[in-house]
């Protein structure tokens, strides 16, 4: 149906290596998130899973099939774009149909496919529509309906959401996420926003600057961290790192979650100052400048006050600090 | 319109200056069209005045249409604008869409050499490329002057194509290379719609001196058969006597079929359906 594996990917711009030696494997039907930040390589490496870069060198297969120089069209794969790339001159029934047209369907089963995925993404009332006559939600869900009618063997999506405000965003989320667990398709997925990784994801490749930091679920990846980096990056405020020495411990860094935090008005671990306190509602932020341990964020659940200026004590929760060696490595 | 944006002063300052300047710049044309439907003597007692019932005369005109060949110079000069603009256009976008779209060893220096021309007068090269068309048997044909000026008017197009191709979204691009459509469809279905406005600028700018040209077709193409219209107009100038009337009548209606086109492209220029496509 939908696997894919890459052997050593190694992919160079002249001088420059965008990505090292990349090394995966997506069983199918698997919901696959990149994650990291930008310039870290994620779009390069889906790019390259598509066929629109060539590997500077390693081996992309899907289905166990070496796609590795075979072109986009041919490697079984439909793809939505950031900037939904719909072309400006057809209908969206013209083109969601274009594909399928190259490849040679028969008319009966391009009409087939294209009124199964309209009305899986309600498009009907906008078959006839230029992309310049739809909402950007609208264009994004035609981008989609685009990628459906192909029935690909892998969904690949580059940060299909970027473009689009913080509402309807969480919808397409919610949409996207329902489509894979209907299709039970194999979908990768590209995005520099944790929370989308965590949301969507089935597994986690975090990537930074070329190299693959950690695969995992997203619960794995938040429990138990490979390294500084992906503790920095997944979780939201970021986790607090905190120099060893100054702690007079001997590792190089300790690592505590601004959650996994409690503050006391009279005593704890920690004695800091209030910079500044930031209310969300459901829960506040407060940030510490503390005597050992420097800023920190606490989050606290539910309302909670805290005048600037004034002392508290934050103690870490215990069995939730996380220690790391001088080359960013988790100490288990 | 809001307040905010315009006052009455300021907006009747901006028309009297564009006002003028078109006032300015048509006066030329003006005087050639209103003289060229005045008798020889009225041209010459008062150049100025429009045409009255008795200086009125059509006698340039005749003349243009008696003498000489001129419904063949409209069609030489029309066959060499159109085919070198045709020329012009698509092979400096396809030079522009391999400038902007592929990496290869050289391509900064291969657009720069592409765009030396604009700086360099291809008439420099007038003797050497009289030798050449000489040798290659082409002299009074009009394949000299389409490919001298295709020649010419490529480096600007490529300068200005180039530029809004690296506009054009690479998603989209990528999006018709998924759906598995060739780099030649790509280029022609997708990328040529979008730069359509930057089309027509470089087509308006290569159109023009194309057809008032008269050096080459003097050098290149003097036969009768090959003649365009700036250079047929030339039989009423003489070295004692010139036809006025015949002249002006000339270019009058020489004016006309670049009017044409020139309309049909600023219909182009103002056409745009490049949103939509992309947020």
């Amino acid at each position: 149906m939908g696997s894919l594996k890459i052997e050593n990917v190694k992919k160079s711009f002249g001088p420059v290596d965008v990505l090292k030696g990349i090394d995966l494997d997506v069983k199918d039907g698997e919901f696959v998130v990149f994650v990291g930040p930008s310039g870290c390589g994620k779009s390069t490496l889906l790019r390259v899973i598509a066929g629109l870069e060539d590997a500077t060198s390693g081996r992309v297969l899907i289905d166990s099939q070496d796609v590795t120089a075979t072109p986009p069209a041919k490697r079984g794969i439909a793809m939505v774009f950031q900037t939904y790339a719909l072309y400006p001159h057809l209908s969206v029934r013209d083109n969601m149909a274009l594909g399928l047209k190259q490849a040679g369907e028969p008319a009966a089963e391009i009409d087939k496919r294209i009124t199964a995925a309209s009305t899986m993404l309600s498009l009907e009332p906008y078959l006839k529509r230029r992309p310049a006559e739809l909402s950007g939600g609208q264009r994004q869900r035609v981008a989609i309906g685009r990628a459906l009618v192909r029935e690909p063997k892998l969904f690949l999506f580059d940060e299909p959401l970027s473009n689009l405000d913080a509402a309807l965003r969480v919808n397409t989320r919610l949409e996207i996420a329902q489509l894979h667990r209907r299709l039970k398709a194999t979908m990768i997925y590209v995005t520099h926003d944790q929370v989308e990784a965590m949301t969507l994801a089935d597994k986690i490749v975090v990537l930074n600057a070329g190299r693959i930091e950690q695969i995992g679920a997203p619960m794995e990846l938040y429990h138990s961290p490979a390294n500084e980096f992906v503790a920095g990056f997944i979780g939201s405020p970021k986790m607090n790192f905190i120099d060893g020495a100054r702690l007079g411990e001997s590792v190089k860094t300790i690592g505590v979650r601004p959650e996994h935090l409690t503050v006391d008005k009279k005593a704890g671990t920690w004695k800091g100052t209030v910079v500044h306190t930031e209310h969300l509602g459901a829960d506040t932020n407060v940030y510490l400048d503390c005597e050992k341990a420097g800023l920190i964020t606490v989050r606290i659940f539910g309302v909670y006050d805290a005048e600037p200026g004034s002392t508290l004590y934050a103690t870490p929760d215990a069995g939730k600090t996380y220690r790391f060696d001088a080359d960013g490595k988790t100490i288990k | 319109m809001s307040k905010a944006t315009s006052s009455l002063p300021r907006s009747i300052g901006a028309h009297a200056i564009l006002l003028t300047y078109t006032i300015i710049a048509l006066f030329p044309v003006f005087v050639v069209v209103i003289n060229s439907f005045k008798s020889r003597q009225a041209i010459f007692q008062q150049p100025l005045a429009p045409p009255t019932p008795k200086s009125f005369d059509l006698i340039g005109y005749t003349t243009v249409f008696g003498q000489g060949d001129f419904f063949l110079y409209f069609q030489n000069s029309l066959i060499v604008t159109v085919v070198s603009l045709f020329f012009v256009l698509l092979f400096g976008a396809m030079a522009a869409f391999a400038l902007s779209e592929y990496r290869f060893r050289g391509n900064t220096l291969m657009g720069l050499y592409l765009a030396l021309g604009i700086m360099i007068p291809i008439r420099l090269g007038t003797v050497a490329i009289l030798q050449l068309m000489v040798a290659s048997g082409l002299v009074n044909t009009l394949t000299a002057l389409i490919l001298v000026y295709t020649a010419q008017g490529l480096p600007l197009a490529i300068f200005i194509l180039s530029e809004f191709m690296k506009g054009v979204s690479d998603d989209l691009k990528n999006a018709g290379r998924i759906d598995g459509l060739s780099e030649y469809t790509i280029f022609f279905r997708l990328v040529l719609p979008l730069v359509r406005p930057a089309m027509a600028t470089v087509a308006v700018f290569t159109m023009i001196p194309i057809w008032n040209d008269l050096w080459f077709p003097l050098i290149l193409a003097p036969s009768e058969a090959t003649k365009t219209v700036t250079l047929g107009a030339q039989i009423f100038l003489g070295q004692f006597v010139t036809n006025w009337n015949a002249i002006l009548a000339a270019l009058s209606l020489a004016i006309l079929p670049v009017l044409v086109l020139y309309l049909i492209f600023s219909r182009q220029l103002i056409r745009g359906i490049t949103s939509g496509a992309v947020k």
